[in-house]
């Protein structure tokens, strides 16, 4: 709405509230929002890597004591729940925010309020996920929580309850964030930017928001599923009275598969973006990148199943859904070819996004491989469930998705806050993070072949596990340190930096066209799009620079207002679903006249919110 | 697998690094006992192929591919002064290659990989039936054809093959011994099955393989592979209807007494024929020549079957083998001595412990 309305509407003076507290709880600026998904994610993600090392010191020797069985249980299920739920989600979710308004010419999100709502709900859901941490119940049955070991008989305590329901106040976040983006991105391009012309980052977006949309419904009725069985004694997983626990691992999985697109397919889009830029050539491939990327994920809803070959499925499905598997081969291929087609014949310039990006390749081959090993249903049969699987999906999503992530980090600091990060400590923040993460993760392919399945506590002596362990362990604090560099980049360069261009590098993209960082209203005249790789072809035109663009006053234009009534509203449901919570203790989770008071108080504050909220001027 | 024949000429070089791989795999048997690499039985023998058909395409894809990257790197480092490269937007060509080559490739392992699949859904014939139970965190094993159980300790004939009907009376759980076959999940109201025939005999270890709660970890078992007339004695010993166990020493009196004033005969039985009902832990029929205790993760030493005894939820925390009375050490060595004398026929290991 806010770009539309720049042409007719009269001046009008924007929010003064620009700092302090109270600005960010009522901000509705994609870029803000964007940072606070930012922060909160890199949070969430370096508890999830305090976990991770944790279960790596108790890995580190057989029969260690260092962790009780239940404690490592708890950290195996937080590490992939925070990993995949807080930490690389939100990451992407972070640079939806900043990145695609921009990139596509816009002035913010379609919908900025709700923007700021589905962050409000995500942060709630992390803390409630780890505010059972507090009570020494962090949910402990593992992040895909398979029924029937979820029933309240066979996981009595509050733990599984954390985790359902902090799962669903997730997924309000997720499917709020993925109609806003898709619609953002249908809506609000700017004039001329036709689909084909978009950068390859927001077409990654676009499909992930699909993914989303059509993923997360899936998972929250097998949520609201559960819940019903834990806490009003409802039978859906429930063998005794003809419930089955398999119905669980179908549900799961058709979002569990698209869910690693999810997380992946931004990636591709962050690489798709500084790939070309460090090789001062286009993208080689647009289309087929755009279309691989679609098939990717429509393919991802058919392969679901190759998570449970070893449930006896039968001949006939084990047959197609290994087929339907290893066809993902082909338009990820299709992906790779073109991202090195992309480097052939540049003038590759080597700076710390580069490495990353580079790195991410070199990592996500290796992890494809791996994938189609899965793909071959018997081979799968003694890989499945081992750590040959961890080995395999810690390449795809540390290996390509963090990796990425940490290109992207490199290569938009500049933009987002307007400093440039140093680049000899990036580039020593890439070799350690290189180095410790083929520790850690390449030994893992020989232990789970040798025999060691994964979610043990402990292993004994004499399997042979000893040796590659512990290099494990000892690679994955080197990993660990990677990120102190990088923490330790940031403070340093922030203080002592140098201040950044609007164009650090050369960009061809519109985010480059405007200072850094952006001012509130993002461009002061919408930008016209008349190809791809929009400022190349504007530098161009100008015969290979443009100015730095200045400063403007930007009073004149018509921007949403602040808005608290999305955190109100995020409030309210975090509170309705605490109530739940507070039954989920002894004897058993129930709803009684304790906690149906504060899920109603939830109820008021969540309708109170959106009714105030949609009476609310929004300009 | 013409195809591959044309490709494996460009190939000598990974043809060797193969060759090399494998032997180093087959080389670590002995340190890696539960290894998948080295399988002593049909069914894994038949995933290990297809497995090495996987292996094979992937280092030859690895390093083409990682090769090209690397090169371009190297080959197309620029200087920020550099002209501007020429602007190259994509080849319609290349696309169509770089999709094709790898839908080939795709369509030489999905063969073997199909094929594989159909081989291993049917049971061969005359198999040996076991059906396998899985418990929070032990396993149970009935022969319904001699009419006997087991738990934790598997024997199997060698060279014939055996059809396992796997159930669970709890959570799920999953059936797996590396070495003769893969993975089959044990659900709850549902029976799965899978087969192997073990060609080798021996001592192997087993592991549950899917998540079921605090001692997922320590879910191992034993699966002791005989040679048909070890098997066949080991049979006969186990169905005599009454267990024919001379308790000579007196600690191992005092141990029988121990069993059952410290209530552990509530929950086990040393009757493989015929267990009293009610039997809720694991049936001890014996046990004292068992290899492993504590479902296959404790060496059959006096010392750890003292510690077991004494402190199952020191070593197994969360198992359901809570002691109603305490053990002191005394009394541990006399149930030790008691349990020791379980012994339903000569150690039946032939080759020795793996």
């Amino acid at each position: 709405m806010a770009t539309s309305a720049v042409e007719h509407a009269p001046p009008q003076i924007t929010s003064d509230a620009k700092t302090g507290l109270w600005s960010w709880l009522t901000t509705v600026d994609h870029k803000r929002i964007g940072i606070m998904y930012g922060v909160s994610a890199f949070v969430f993600f370096m508890i999830g890597g305090l976990e991770a090392l944790l279960l790596r010191i108790q890995l580190g020797s057989p029969d260690s004591t260092f962790l009780s069985p239940d404690a490592y249980n708890q950290l195996f299920t937080m590490h992939g729940t925070t990993m995949i739920f807080l930490g690389v989600m939100p990451l992407s979710a972070m640079f939806f925010n900043y990145l695609i308004p921009l990139q596509i010419g816009a002035r913010d999100v379609v919908f900025p309020r709700l923007n700021a709502f589905s962050f409000w709900v995500f942060l709630i859901g992390g803390l409630v996920l780890n505010a059972s941490f507090i009570f020494g119940a962090a949910p402990n049955a593992g992040w895909f929580g398979y029924a029937n070991l979820t029933s309240v008989q066979y996981s009595p305590g509050p733990n599984t309850d954390f985790w359902v329901i902090g799962l669903q106040i997730l997924g309000i976040a997720s499917l709020a964030a993925a109609v806003n983006f898709f619609v953002t991105i249908i809506n609000m391009r700017a004039p001329g930017m036709r689909l084909l012309r978009m950068p390859m980052f927001c077409w990654m977006s676009m499909i992930t928001q699909i993914l989303l949309l059509l993923a997360f419904p899936v998972i929250t009725v097998a949520l609201v599923f559960l819940m019903v069985d834990r806490y009003f004694g409802a039978t859906f997983f429930e063998v005794a009275a003809n419930g089955d626990p398999m119905l669980w691992q179908h549900l799961f999985w058709i979002f569990g598969h698209p869910e690693v697109y999810i997380l992946i397919l931004p990636p591709f889009g962050i690489v798709s973006e500084i790939l070309p830029v460090f090789s001062r050539k286009p993208l080689f491939g647009y289309a087929a990148m755009v279309f691989s990327g679609a098939f990717i994920a429509v393919l991802g809803f058919g392969v679901w199943s190759h998570h449970m070959f070893a449930t006896g499925m039968g001949p006939i499905a084990d047959a197609s859904f290994g087929v339907l598997t290893m066809l993902i081969a082909i338009p990820t291929g299709v992906k790779i070819f073109n991202w090195i087609g992309t480097i052939w014949g540049g003038s590759i310039q080597m700076k710390t996004p580069m490495y990353f990006s580079l790195g991410f390749i070199a990592m996500f081959i290796i992890g494809g491989l791996s994938g189609i090993m899965h793909a071959a249903v018997p081979a799968d049969l003694q890989q499945t469930d081992t750590y040959f699987i961890v080995a395999h999906f810690h390449y795809v999503l540390f290996g390509g998705a963090v990796f990425a992530i940490m290109a992207g980090t490199y290569y938009w600091t500049p933009k987002m806050f307007g400093f440039m990060l140093s680049e000899r400590i990036g580039k020593f923040q890439f070799w350690l993070m290189f180095i410790g993460f083929n520790l850690t993760f390449f030994p893992m392919h020989f232990l789970g072949l040798h025999g060691m399945p994964r979610r043990v506590y402990t292993y004994p002596e004499g399997l042979g596990f000893e040796f590659w362990n512990q290099v494990e362990t000892a690679g994955s604090f080197v990993l660990g340190a990677s990120f102190l560099v990088l923490i330790w980049n940031i403070v340093v360069s922030k203080r002592s930096g140098v201040p950044a261009p609007a164009d650090p590098w050369n960009g061809a993209t519109l985010e480059w066209s405007i200072p850094s960082p952006p001012q509130e209203f993002n461009f002061p005249e919408v930008p016209e799009v008349e190809s791809r790789d929009a400022l190349w072809a504007m530098k161009r035109a100008k015969g290979g620079t443009l100015p730095e663009p200045p400063r403007v006053d930007g009073s004149h234009i018509h921007l949403p207002n602040p808005s608290v009534k999305p955190l109100i509203t995020a409030i309210g449901i975090g509170v309705f679903f605490t109530g739940f919570l507070l039954g989920a203790v002894w004897p058993m989770p129930s709803v009684t006249t304790i906690n149906l008071p504060i899920i109603l108080l939830g109820l008021a504050i969540t309708a109170y919110g959106i009714f105030s909220w949609a009476f609310e001027p929004a300009e | 697998m013409r195809l591959w024949s044309v490709h494996s000429g460009r190939g000598l070089r990974l043809g060797a690094m193969v060759a090399l791989l494998s032997l180093a795999a087959l080389g670590c048997a002995d340190n890696y006992p539960q290894t998948t690499l080295s399988p002593e039985g049909d069914f894994a023998r038949m995933v290990d192929d297809v497995f090495m058909v996987t292996v094979r395409w992937a280092i030859l894809v690895f390093v083409v591919v990682e090769g090209a990257l690397v090169y371009a790197i190297f080959r197309f480092r620029g200087r920020p002064d550099d002209p501007e490269p020429k602007q190259v937007h994509g080849s319609t060509v290349l696309e169509i290659v770089w999709t094709a080559v790898p839908a080939i490739i795709l369509v030489l392992i999905a063969v073997p990989t199909i094929r594989t699949i159909f081989a291993t859904a049917e049971t061969p014939p005359n198999a040996l039936v076991v059906e396998v139970v899985g418990h929070q965190w032990w396993w149970e094993f009935h022969y319904p054809e001699y009419g006997i159980t087991t738990a934790n300790q598997l024997h199997v004939p060698v060279g014939r093959t055996v059809d396992f009907r796997l159930s669970s009376v709890d959570v799920i759980h999953s059936f797996w011994v590396p070495r003769f076959a893969g993975k089959r999940d044990v659900f709850p109201g549902r029976e799965t099955r899978i087969w192997f025939t073990a060609e080798v005999a021996g001592d192997f270890p087993g592991q549950c393989a899917e998540f079921c709660g605090i001692q997922h970890g320590r879910m191992g078992f034993r699966i002791l592979a005989d040679d048909p007339a070890d098997f066949d004695a080991w049979v006969a010993a186990m169905s005599a209807a009454t267990v024919a166990v001379t308790v000579e020493d007196s600690l191992a009196v005092a141990g029988e007494q121990l069993f059952a004033t410290k209530a552990c005969l509530g929950c086990h039985s040393f009757n493989a024929a015929s267990p009293p009902p009610g039997m809720i832990g694991p049936n001890l029929a014996n046990i004292g020549a068992r290899t492993y205790i504590a479902a296959g993760m404790l060496e059959n030493t006096d010392e750890n079957m003292a510690r077991w005894i004494r402190d199952p939820q020191g070593y197994k925390e969360g198992s359901l083998m809570v002691l109603p009375i305490e053990v002191s050490e005394a009394e541990a060595q006399a149930l030790v001595a008691y349990l020791r004398a379980q012994q339903v026929s000569a150690p039946t290991v032939a080759a020795g412990v793996r």
